[in-house]
């Protein structure tokens, strides 16, 4: 109810008195406006008190959600709709054309409960005869020594998962497992690698790469972002078959030791085939030889593409000469000395066999003939520091880039010092180790007009970039050369009706562990370039200790051994990836038709 | 007036509390189907990899060169050799139905004394 301000009665009592009665008009608005404060402070208590509530409430219902999310398992959305990007699994590996070289299969592990077996001896004894690798007694101490969880088996075929439940004990368990599968067998198998399990569960195990491209690019294999999506390599299978078939049935014939073969792009790098002989199976990829006096080449797990560092012999001659022809020194027609044998210091530089072409020869002979004393005159006018820098261009200082593994653990052997000794014995292949791989490069350096590029085995799309490191000239100079060694040098026996084959044979005597080189153990390497009048591939195949002995001598130089191979490989590659063979011009006849 | 007003709203409450009963199991239901749905594409997804994987491995080069090997007195199948390219000259098209010719020109008439040199000078 609303006080008057005025009360007629306090006022005429007021007046009565003689007091103010202004001052009772003061004191009544004083208190209303009092209570008026009064009652507006308590309504903003109030809305504090709402306001502090509903911040409690609004940060309780944050605070419990955070905590609900992260106390329950993770779940996948219900409602979304899967595409192919859920897929956690590792991505498939297939070749150019997309047929597959490794993909994934659900299998199961085994594993064991030995606390809750009925008959843990019974059970023991049975699943040692489902898999002859284990021990009835060992695996009747694990399953009765009291512990828990005993893991049996990796991985199971569906018959040995079948025979396993016909058992029909309660501890014995199966755990989901995606495997890794090889379905070409041993093709590729040193390109490919392969896998073991890393952190294994019950539900699931991690596949990780051992070796090759699928530890090189593990990374990328397991990326979910990536969404399953298959890898695909630069290799081809037809053409890894086919080398593989050829290659073996050569290393075969010739009682080589081992073999290697690169077949590459020579535009793009692209690496089309890589071959090591022997080879193994990457779906049951063996042990590593652990005997220290093994040479790492006994193992067959070693790339000899890759890893297989050699001297790779007078393949080398064909960089002294394009070298020396880049830098002006010499033409192919410029005359050399070649007068064998060649004194230098202490050393005495001589050709196969005690032979002298000499005393003059042209630079196009010194490498069809294979001279080292014509190579060596030719390195010593380059001098050693311009013939490093050449080299060190061409790749041959630093391990390949290839996309495998063991590709940087491949670091070429090179000399400490450089005196001019070492830049002749260079400049022919001896005292200086690279692998097969870094040959293939350079050669395709000087197939493709001159060109530096990376080599790969990543399938490549559009142009590819590289340094160039010699003219278009030079490198056309350097092919023809180098089919001379073909049509009438040390590899007569790689011409190939049509393909116009040209490249350089290399045989290099092993190194003794000891120190010095053996008599009897070579390595011979053939590096070819076809078709030579517009050069689009090179071929390198490396025999490790050949020997022909099909005619009457025996034979270890590589124009016997591996310039045969690499012709029989061509004659079947080159249709397969539709190259067509070149007519060759016909011989110039005698009478000639004539018009005007 | 307003007594209608309270039975209608709570006719409202009640309609709406059975339709989301009805949406409730209904969404439900579908969540179930799409999980059963997605367990479905799984084992297919994982059926074909498996059958990928067999293709590729009946596929294999090994194998398919001994099938070859095996098979060779039906088939015949070499590998490819280079002379195997043709020039597309040397393919045997068959011949184009052509218009008889027999009778290409209409003779009109001879010229008598020109002795065996007859000219069509009347066309």
């Amino acid at each position: 109810m609303r006080t008057p301000l005025r009360p007629l009665a306090r006022i005429l009592q007021a007046r009565q008195d003689g007091l103010n009665p202004d001052q009772i008009e003061k004191e009544n608005l004083r208190l209303r406006h009092e209570a008026m404060r009064e009652k507006a402070r308590g309504r903003a208590q109030f809305r504090l008190l709402i306001l502090c509530a509903s911040f409690v409430m609004v940060f309780a219902a944050i605070g419990a959600r955070m905590g609900l999310m992260a106390a329950t398992e993770p779940m996948e959305p219900r409602a979304s709709a899967p595409g192919a990007e859920i897929i956690a699994q590792r991505a498939d590996i297939t070749d150019r054309n997309g047929r597959v070289l490794a993909t994934n299969m659900t299998t199961h592990a085994l594993y064991a409960h030995p606390k809750v077996m009925v008959d843990p001896k019974g059970t023991a004894v049975k699943l040692a005869a489902i898999f002859p690798e284990l021990d009835a007694k060992a695996l009747e101490r694990r399953f009765t020594d009291g512990r828990s969880f005993v893991w049996i088996r990796k991985v199971l075929s569906p018959e040995q998962m079948q025979l396993v439940h016909e058992i029909g004990d309660p501890g014995l368990l199966f755990g989901p497992r995606e495997m890794r599968l090889y379905p070409n067998g041993t093709l590729a198998a040193h390109v490919l690698g392969g896998t073991s399990f890393g952190a294994e569960g019950v539900h699931s195990a991690e596949v990780i790469g051992t070796a090759g491209i699928e530890k090189a690019l593990d990374v990328r294999l397991r990326d979910p972002a990536q969404g399953g999506k298959p890898l695909a390599l630069s290799i081809d299978l037809s053409l890894q078959a086919t080398i593989e078939e050829v290659l073996y049935a050569g290393m075969t014939m010739l009682n080589a030791k081992g073999a290697a073969a690169i077949l590459m792009d020579a535009r793009t790098g692209e690496i089309l085939a890589l071959a090591s002989l022997p080879t193994f199976d990457p779906n049951d990829r063996p042990t590593p030889i652990v005997d220290k006096t093994a040479e790492p080449g006994d193992s067959p797990l070693f790339n000899r593409a890759v890893q297989g560092v050699y001297e790779l012999g007078s393949t080398f001659k064909i960089f002294a000469a394009a070298q020396a022809m880049e830098l002006g020194l010499v033409g192919p027609e410029t005359m050399v000395d070649a007068n064998a044998p060649m004194v230098w210091g202490k050393h005495k530089i001589k050709e196969f066999e005690g032979k002298n072409y000499g005393p003059l020869l042209s630079v196009s002979d010194v490498i069809a003939k294979s001279s080292n004393v014509g190579t060596a005159h030719i390195a010593l006018m380059i001098g050693p520091l311009r013939q490093q820098a050449f080299l060190k261009a061409l790749g041959f200082f630093d391990p390949t880039p290839v996309e495998l593994v063991e590709a940087p653990g491949a670091k070429p052997l090179i000399p400490k010092k450089w005196p001019e000794i070492v830049t002749i014995t260079t400049s022919y292949g001896h005292g200086m180790s690279a692998s097969p791989m870094h040959l293939a490069a350079a050669y395709a350096a000087i197939a493709n007009g001159g060109v530096m590029i990376k080599p790969t085995l990543l399938k490549r799309e559009g142009a590819t970039t590289g340094v160039r490191v010699m003219s278009e000239k030079t490198a056309m100079d350097a092919v023809a050369m180098l089919r001379r060694v073909v049509t009438e040098g040390t590899a007569s026996l790689g011409e190939v009706p049509g393909y116009e084959v040209a490249g350089k044979t290399g045989t290099a005597d092993k190194p003794k562990k000891s120190g010095g080189y053996y008599d009897d153990k070579v390595v011979n390497t053939f590096a070819s370039v076809f078709p030579a009048s517009n050069p689009q591939y090179v071929l390198i195949v490396t025999l490790d200790e050949p020997v022909d002995t099909t005619l009457s001598e025996t034979r270890r130089t590589a124009g016997w051994t591996a310039v045969p191979v690499a012709a029989e490989i061509i004659r079947r590659v080159a249709p397969l990836m539709g190259l067509r063979p070149k007519l060759e011009p016909p011989a110039p006849d005698a009478v000639t038709a004539a018009s005007n | 007036m307003r007594p209608v007003l309270y039975v209608l709203s709570f006719l409202a409450l009640i309609a709406l509390g059975f339709w989301a009963y009805r949406e409730n199991y209904a969404t439900q239901a579908a969540l179930k189907e799409v999980e059963g749905l997605q367990r479905q594409i799984v084992g297919m997804r994982e059926a074909l990899s498996v059958q990928r994987a067999e293709w590729a491995y009946l596929n294999r080069p090994d194998r398919l060169r001994d099938l070859a090997t095996a098979n060779f007195d039906r088939l015949g199948l070499l590998p490819m050799e280079p002379s195997q390219f043709g020039a597309a000259a040397q393919v045997a098209y068959p011949q184009p139905a052509l218009p008889d010719i027999s009778f290409t020109t209409d003779i009109q008439g001879t010229i008598t004394g020109a002795d065996g040199l007859a000219t069509e000078e009347g066309l």
